[in-house]
């Protein structure tokens, strides 16, 4: 990494509380010290709760870090950064809008003309294989449908940096490797870096460059797994070859330990 | 794209059939089932049966002279629609309770969602307001007539302010908690996707309320009708409710039967025409939510 061009992302001592009605704060990340390069594709995995999505709301300046830096393209975020794009876990498309208008809300918020809106919108439309569907609302479609709409509305703005907390954590298998390969497809060349957060090891490994395995909470870096396999990728075929079984020994051996501290502590809460 | 075929034969696997295609179809499933015409005879059977023993009952047992009867009730109809009332013109006076209602109705309900928005997008002012609002409410308002009608005097002004009044609460904290309810997730998204504050209220804050408000509405259009008719009955020069008040006075027990049906006749065109309304506005809904609430 040069002087010359920042990385997309630079965490550093990032840690983030909430103050909780008992009054005693609960600390969801602490001291996570991060870069992310441009164009780079990396995956967060971690345990269930453990705050991979504080993670991006620090660098979405959603929420601010309560100690520690958060840089977006070599500046400190202080509010929403120029050029991030955010797809969320839950359904965020606007249920009053159709699919054209919901694609082309972005550009709108940023004063494109309706007409040239449309006409980008319609492009994408067509880019996630939704054309015919421009005039359908969001509870005519099906779940699938639904995340490439949200797909299209993110990657509409062309983001130079994607963050994307477990989009397709609620689709059936089929539809979600269809979405992973759709996802590599429209990236691929966009030069945008990404930060995905998963619990699907299998899909933290067949999109990424880097693997990052969190810590049960409070959640911290535990180690970060390089992805040297050969793109462009077919997520169906890639999970098939043994250096992805490899990858997958390693990743899992890494966060084996934290899923079990985290299964502890929830037993012990029940019991 | 390489795949696009693949693309779109997935996309056309993926649409839930159960979503209906033609117009037809996707009305016979918003409107329920279509109506039997048993259900339409036995409805017909019990307006028989109950007006038939009213009318029955009057010429044999009880008193028309309180409690009247049908044939009447449709005597005093037919003649103040024909020859006019003690109060002139019967369309007039309805125009008249009508434009006190609608004027009522429409400043009530654009003041709360104004403020209901306002207060619900902003905690201080919610928490500043918060006990003057309760405090407001907490009035029996109807007896505020009384007071508009000194400081405004018999004509039109006060019979608005009446409406108002009993509008603008219904509405306010429908679109209180309308604003307050708004998801998380999508207010995050606009804000992702570059909205400013008018961009998010517009866009996302204010459809989402859409159905808050718009379920008050049938209740407040009934309290602008109260509000007008209250008013009139207090102090007027013309105006259904004073027409009622006329009948009251000269224990014309018909002619307040007559009064209470024309204002019920108005109130459920207003009613019609606010459905359609309610359809119009929230076209985006699925279609079984509100099929399955109309009565």
């Amino acid at each position: 990494m040069t002087q010359s061009t920042p990385p997309a992302i630079q965490l550093r001592g990032a840690t983030k509380m909430f103050a909780t009605k008992s009054g005693t704060p609960f600390t969801a990340i602490t001291d996570v010290t991060l870069d992310v390069a441009a164009g780079e594709f990396v995956t967060i995995v971690g345990p269930t709760g453990c705050g991979k999505s504080t993670t991006l709301s620090l660098v979405s300046g959603l929420e601010p870090a309560t100690r520690g830096t958060v840089q977006v393209h070599g500046a400190a975020v202080n509010g929403i950064p120029d050029g991030v794009g955010y797809m969320f876990q839950s359904d965020a498309v606007l249920p009053w809008k159709n699919v054209l208008d919901n694609v082309a809300i972005g550009l709108r918020y940023n004063g494109v003309k309706k007409a040239e809106a449309n006409e980008r919108a319609r492009d994408w439309i067509q880019r996630v294989g939704l054309t015919g569907f421009e005039d359908r609302y969001p509870h005519q479609l099906s779940g699938g449908m639904r995340k490439r709409v949200a797909m299209a509305q993110t990657l509409i703005g062309e983001p130079s940096l994607l963050l994307m907390d477990e989009p397709f954590g609620a689709l059936d298998v089929q539809t979600r490797e269809f979405m992973q390969d759709q996802l590599l497809d429209l990236w691929s060349g966009t030069g945008a870096a990404v930060v995905f957060v998963t619990h699907d090891l299998t899909e933290a490994i067949a999109l990424a460059d880097r693997v990052v395995v969190m810590t049960a909470g409070p959640a911290t870096i535990k180690s970060i797994v390089d992805v040297d396999l050969e793109r462009p990728r077919k997520v169906e075929e890639i999970r098939l070859t043994p250096e992805f079984t490899e990858l997958y020994r390693t990743v899992w051996d890494s966060l084996r330990e934290e899923v079990e501290i985290t299964r502890a502590r929830g037993a012990s809460r029940v019991a | 794209m390489s795949h696009d075929s693949t693309t779109l034969e997935a996309a056309a696997i993926e649409v839930d059939s159960r979503v209906p295609t033609t117009p037809a179809a996707r009305k016979r499933i918003r409107s329920g089932k279509p109506i039997a015409w048993k259900v339409i005879a036995a409805r017909a059977v019990l307006i028989v049966v109950w007006l038939g023993s009213w009318e029955l009952s009057a010429r044999t047992i009880i008193d028309p002279f309180f409690y009247s009867q049908p044939s009447a009730i449709w005597d005093k109809i037919v003649i103040w629609f024909t020859k006019g009332t003690s109060l002139g013109n019967i369309w007039e006076n309805m125009g008249v309770t009508l434009e006190e209602a609608v004027l009522g109705f429409i400043t009530g309900v654009i003041g709360g969602i104004v403020l209901g928005v306002l207060l619900g997008r902003s905690t201080f002012l919610a928490d500043v307001l918060a006990p003057f609002i309760k405090g407001a409410n907490a009035i029996p308002r109807i007896v505020l007539a009384a007071l508009f009608v000194i400081w405004f005097g018999f004509g039109l002004p006060s019979k608005v302010a009446t409406a108002f009044v009993l509008v603008f609460f219904a509405v306010f904290f429908n679109a209180f908690q309308g604003a307050r309810e708004v998801d998380r997730v999508l207010v995050d998204n606009a804000r992702i996707l570059g909205a400013g504050r008018w961009q998010l209220l517009r866009t996302i804050v204010l459809p989402s309320a859409t159905s808050w408000i718009l379920a008050s509405m049938h209740v407040a259009f009934g309290f602008a009708l109260i509000g007008a008719i209250v008013g009139e009955f207090i102090g007027a020069d013309r105006g259904v409710g004073l027409l009622i008040a006329h009948s009251k006075n000269n224990f014309d027990a018909a002619g307040v039967y007559a009064g209470m049906l024309v204002v019920t006749a108005m109130a459920l065109v207003a009613e019609w025409l606010l459905t359609k309304l309610e359809h119009k506005l929230t076209a985006w809904r699925p279609p079984v939510a509100s099929g399955s609430a109309a009565i």
